[in-house]
């Protein structure tokens, strides 16, 4: 019983049975053994259960009571269950006692085997034990002999560490003995190196023993040929014939010496200092006075390869051999390299002033990219030196000025651009033949303006190249694409368009001045299209090209498009007081110089008259090759035929005839007063919208404005008040079609016609048949 | 009656009244008495503003122009107009008709500011339609006309000195209730007629002189004359040939021709881009000058250094016929061209007093005042309004000579228009 409840509770031994009531099982198991191991109650009790274990009906439980179980179970239970709960019980018994069987059988092999073993171990551990006694005996005896040897030994060992002293000492005295013969050696033989070692190892020695005279007359020699061996070295380092880096070999050697470090690296740079400047020098040379032989790459490759290259070495080697001086001896070196770099600076500065004529941009950003790249090493061994600032400095300054170059070149691109319109405009008269149209003279100002632009920005983009080794400062990065590029170059440049277009208004001669009008009419044109597309185009162009990272604040698209709309209408305004003072010209020229006291009857329209209407459909051709037609107002779209019939019989008919009739004096005014009152008062010189009527309305105005004040100054006979109704009407029959409202141009004939007829003493008016008849002949 | 408002004065005999702001207008009507014979309806402007109140609710100036008061018995321009210079109590203004088909006149418009009332007579100028007119500094019953004599077929423009009637010199007491019909002559005095010069486009007075001698500007010469103690006969003492456009040469202070001695002083080139029509001098500083022309623009110019205009105004939409300087302050620079608009502007920083009234040193005593006099904001240079009154071509205005803060523009239609400087303006000035 004792082995089954041993192994039992191992796990897979309950091959059958409930899977849930495995817990259970293994837990009364547990119980049993622990009583069996005489365990205490409350122990058990401790970890294995819960209240369920008092339990007197579970049939796992550790005070399981079969009577308890059986009452419950038969008071309980109704017949089939209570059969069923007994074939069950029957059954898991069996299973139990199958399974204690098997276990018994099992263990009592293993227990069997167990019992074997011991005994065999029984035997083999007394055999050891015996071995072990034997090496314990032998161990004592070595113990023994081994003291005594050591006892044996003990003085002479002790001789022979003293001896070992001795000889130690002997061969330092002998290598101090020695030590001014082998160092003078060694200056003759040039081993500077060796002999600084020397000097260095026998200094301590020298300097503690120094009392003794023996070794004080060592050290006095050794002090001499010490001075001597510094003297050399100072001359080696002096003559500078050699490099670099065995000057540095020399200073370090001196520093070893113990020579002061502050005087040597005054010498140092000195020397470097001589270096640089023969560099400088030749650099310098290279500038000349004469035009540069080398371009500028090879130029600030020679400067980089050899001013910046030495400057390098000379820093990194002063840092190395000075390191220990501290923060002075690198204050030093930094000035240095300020005032070497500044004077280098100097240098490139003029040769980049040189270049900056120059239309090439590539070669001009690779030399400066080198330029920055070379100082960018230095720089980060001298950064209190600022090098690298400044460079980038000198970089931003080139590449300002050079956006000032492309400004102007743009400018000055705009400016014989100009001229060759002029000349274009002027050729066709001189040649006889037809010249370009003004369209085609508008594409190609318009292409010829834009391209430059284009390869300006293209060239100025270079600057901010990815492999160009500054294009990620912060200057190149914001400020020189958003101030200098898009505001300095690209609205710089529209704006001096439009004031150069503006220009063209304020001639100080006034009377069109040289200024073409075919010009203005293609500038305003050109500022408008400007407005309408060009400028959104050209900025998106740059900002596409240069991404603007800077929140400074830009100029917005609108206020450009605004000053060139302000431009373009200057310009068309200009134009029609240019036109208008043209055909005004001829109309004055036509009324002053007449005697209309004492003209003929007319039989004609006047040719001056023809000239105007000619002109004028010039002007009308002319403005309709660059502008839409434009908006008129209403009217009956009938031909002109009608409307003025209806001006000229009608209207005139009761304008004049009443007045010039005793009955009815009061009429005239009467009527134009009233007229006068229904008709809005016409600015003359007014501003004029972009379409081809509204421009031809403000020429006709100004032009019949000019007409109305000069016939008011004249005296008119019958027949030249006659002269007058007939000119009006050819106007007005040939007039009207131009203009956005044709009653405009009736107003101002009429206003003529009645002033001529107040200006007439004898105002008889001529049959508007007649007058028409005339006009229709001519 | 608001204080700024224009009085308006038809030559077609015509009295207008009309407040500004657009409320209402009214039209105070003397109408002739053959077109109307009706006596209310003439009668003396006095009465008509009596009449205010009942025709005052004419809604609109449209209407009021309807009126068949505003009817008008002749057709007649009018260009000349000039303050009448010797008189320094009333207001008065003296206008000159043109028409080629009736007798011209000359209207003497005296405006009592008190009352807002305008009180006229006529004299008739038989000789021709008058093109200039200019009053004598020294006499107020003499006055030099410039006018066209129309024959067959030829225009020849003289000028003329003449006397008024005596009692209308210093204004009128009666106002005859036809004009026209016992109309005053105006007695000659002599022609300033010189058969080598022809036609005369101006008179000019020498100002503050004692009213003898007469400048004239015909055909390109300028011709001084003396008139002779009586003023009876005018002898022509000196010409001088000028050429190019007349108003290209500018003629300067009394002074420097008084000695019967020409010299052109200076000769501004090209001051204006097309005709120059009229020019002024600054009374106060007389090195300054504007003048005004067809380019409808109105320059100023320092006569020490004419290459350049000290300011340009383009406030005009046309020609600009004629430009004024206020005699006091000279600051008032007035305007009246063919787009119909009057404009006064302030021309603060060329004229006398730039930094508004001087203190006088003995006030200077409260430094406290001084100080705030400093502190003033001086006026920029501006438009101070445009007077859009009348319908047709401006072409002449002038400051009244007896009270600085008036003047009156005359348009071609025959309309005379009385305005004041606004009243905040003028406070601005004096105070």
């Amino acid at each position: 019983m004792a082995a089954a409840a041993a192994v039992g509770p191992g796990p897979g031994d309950s091959p059958e049975g409930p899977e849930a009531d495995a817990p259970g099982r293994r837990r009364k198991t547990h119980g049993m053994l622990k009583l069996y191991y005489g365990l205490s109650e409350g122990e058990a009790a401790g970890y294995s259960a819960g209240p369920d274990s008092l339990d007197p009906t579970d049939l796992n439980g550790a005070h399981f009571d079969p009577e308890v179980y059986l009452d419950k179970l038969r008071r309980e239970c109704p017949l089939a269950q209570l059969m069923d709960s007994e074939t069950d019980m029957v059954r898991q018994i069996r299973a139990l006692d199958s399974d204690m069987q098997t276990l018994v059988y099992e263990n009592y092999n293993k227990f069997i085997s167990a019992t074997d073993t011991i005994r065999k171990m029984k035997n083999d551990f007394r055999k050891m034990e015996d071995e072990m006694d034997r090496l314990a005996t032998n161990m004592a005896v070595i113990t023994n002999f081994s003291a005594r040897i050591s006892a044996t030994l003990q003085d002479r060992h002790e001789r022979i560490t003293k001896l070992a002293g001795v000889h130690a000492l002997l061969r330092k005295l002998q290598f101090l003995f020695e030590l001014p013969s082998r160092l003078t050696k060694c200056v003759e033989l040039g081993a500077y190196g060796q002999a600084v070692r020397y000097q260095g190892r026998a200094r301590a020695v020298l300097q503690q023993y120094q009392h003794l005279p023996s070794f004080r007359a060592i050290q006095d020699d050794c002090q001499v040929i010490t001075a001597r061996l510094a003297q050399q070295l100072r001359q080696r380092f002096r003559e500078g014939c050699s490099g670099a880096p065995e000057q540095a070999e020399c200073v370090e050697l001196l520093l070893a010496l113990g020579e002061p470090a502050e005087e040597l690296c005054e010498e140092f740079l000195a020397h470097a200092r001589g270096r640089l400047e023969e560099e400088l020098r030749s650099l310098e040379t290279d500038l000349g006075p004469s035009p540069p032989a080398p371009d500028v790459l090879e130029f600030t490759d020679r400067g980089g390869n050899g001013f910046v290259g030495g400057l390098c070495q000379v820093a990194a080697t002063y840092q190395e051999l000075f390191a220990a001086q501290g923060p002075a001896g690198a204050e030093k070196l930094a000035a240095f390299a300020r005032e070497l770099g500044g004077r280098y600076f100097v240098l490139v500065e003029r040769r980049l002033a040189q270049e900056q004529g120059g239309s090439d941009n590539s070669l001009l950003v690779r030399a400066l990219d080198r330029f920055h790249r070379r100082l960018q090493a230095p720089g980060a061994l001298l950064a209190a030196a600022g090098l690298s600032e400044l460079a980038t400095e000198i970089v931003e300054r080139v590449a300002r000025e050079r956006l000032s170059h492309h400004l102007q070149g743009l400018r000055a691109a705009f400016l014989s651009c100009l001229t060759d319109v002029r000349q274009a405009l002027a050729a066709p008269r001189l040649a006889g033949k037809e010249g370009p149209s003004l369209a085609e003279l508008l594409a190609n100002v318009a292409s010829s303006i834009l391209s430059p632009i284009k390869a300006s920005l293209a060239s100025v983009h270079l600057f901010t190249a990815k492999e160009v080794s500054f294009s990620n400062k912060p200057y190149f990065r914001g400020e020189f694409c958003s101030q200098g590029v898009r505001e300095g170059l690209i609205v710089g440049f529209i704006r001096s368009m439009c004031q150069t277009a503006q220009s063209f208004c304020d001639s100080p001669g006034e009377k069109g001045g040289a200024t073409p009008p075919a010009l203005l009419l293609l500038l305003s044109r050109l500022c408008l299209d400007y407005e309408t597309a060009t400028i959104s185009y050209i900025l998106t162009l740059t900002d596409e090209q240069f991404l603007v990272q800077d929140q400074s604040p830009v100029t917005p698209v609108s206020t450009l498009c605004a000053e060139a709309r302000e431009t373009a209408r200057r310009l068309l305004t200009h134009y029609v007081k240019v036109q208008g003072l043209v055909i005004s010209q001829m109309l004055r020229k036509s009324v002053e110089t007449r005697d209309w006291l004492s003209t003929l009857e007319p039989r004609n329209v006047r040719a001056v008259m023809k000239r105007v209407v000619e002109d004028t459909t010039a002007i009308d051709v002319q403005v309709g090759l660059l502008y839409e037609e434009g908006v008129r107002k209403a009217q009956s779209s009938d031909s002109s035929k009608r409307t003025f019939s209806v001006y000229s019989s009608s209207r005139q008919q009761s304008r004049y005839a009443p007045s010039y009739t005793p009955s009815a004096p009061m009429d005239t005014n009467l009527l134009s007063n009233i007229q006068k009152l229904f008709s809005e008062r016409i600015d003359v010189f007014s501003p004029v919208e972009f379409n081809k009527v509204s421009v031809l309305t403000g020429i006709i105005k100004i032009s019949l404005k000019t007409l109305l004040e000069c016939v008011r100054l004249r005296t008119f006979g019958r027949f030249g008040l006659q002269q007058v109704q007939v000119d009006c009407h050819f106007l007005q029959l040939y007039l009207w079609r131009f203009v956005a409202d044709e009653e405009l141009v009736h107003l101002l004939l009429d206003e003529v016609v009645a002033s001529a007829a107040l200006r007439c003493p004898d105002p008889v008016p001529m049959e508007p048949s007649v007058v028409e008849v005339i006009c229709e002949r001519g | 009656m608001e204080d700024d408002a224009p009085v308006i004065y038809g030559l077609e005999f015509q009295v207008g009244l009309e407040e500004t702001g657009g409320r209402c207008r009214l039209w105070l009507t003397r109408t002739c008495k053959r077109a109307h014979t009706d006596g209310k309806d003439s009668g003396l402007p006095g009465q008509g503003l009596g009449r205010r109140d009942q025709l005052g609710g004419w809604p609109s100036k449209a209407e009021g122009r309807h009126g068949p008061q505003r009817a008008s018995a002749r057709p007649a321009g009018a260009r000349a107009l000039t303050p009448q210079t010797a008189e320094t109590d009333a207001i008065r203004f003296l206008v000159g008709t043109q028409s080629l088909k009736y007798d011209n006149q000359i209207h003497i418009i005296d405006f009592d500011d008190e009352n807002n009332i305008i009180n006229k007579n006529v004299l008739l100028h038989q000789a021709g339609e008058i093109w200039h007119i200019s009053a004598s500094p020294a006499d107020k019953g003499v006055l030099a006309t410039c006018y066209n004599k129309t024959s067959d077929s030829r225009v020849q423009a003289c000028a003329a000195v003449w006397r008024m009637p005596k009692e209308l010199e210093s204004g009128s007491h009666e106002s005859p209730d036809d004009p026209a019909s016992n109309a005053q002559t105006l007695e000659l005095l002599c022609h300033l007629d010189n058969g080598a010069h022809g036609n005369v486009a101006c008179v000019v007075w020498e100002p503050m002189g004692d009213g003898k001698k007469v400048i004239s500007l015909a055909d390109s010469h300028i011709l001084l004359w003396d008139l002779q103690a009586s003023s009876s006969q005018a002898v022509h003492i000196h010409a001088v040939g000028l050429s190019g456009s007349f108003l290209r040469f500018i003629f300067s202070t009394p002074c420097l021709y008084s000695d019967g001695l020409y010299c052109q002083i200076y000769c501004i080139e090209n001051a204006h881009g097309q005709l120059v029509r009229d020019l002024d001098f600054n009374p106060n500083k007389q090195y300054y000058l504007a003048s005004c022309g067809d380019d409808c623009k109105v320059k100023f110019w320092d006569t020490r250094n004419v290459t350049e205009p000290v300011k340009t105004l383009e406030e005009h939409s046309h020609w600009v016929w004629s430009v004024r300087y206020n005699h006091s302050h000279d600051q008032l620079v007035l305007t009246g061209s063919s787009d119909s608009r009057v404009i006064l502007s302030n021309m603060v920083s060329i004229s006398s007093e730039p930094f508004g009234h001087l203190v006088d040193d003995d006030d200077v005593s409260d430094p406290e005042e001084h100080h705030a006099e400093k502190s003033k904001e001086p006026l920029q240079d501006n438009v101070i309004a445009t007077y859009e009154e009348q319908e047709d071509s401006v072409y002449a205005v002038d400051w009244a000579s007896a009270d600085p803060w008036l003047f009156a523009s005359l348009s071609y239609d025959g309309r005379l228009v009385i305005n004041r400087v606004p009243r905040a303006l003028k406070y601005h000035i004096l105070l």
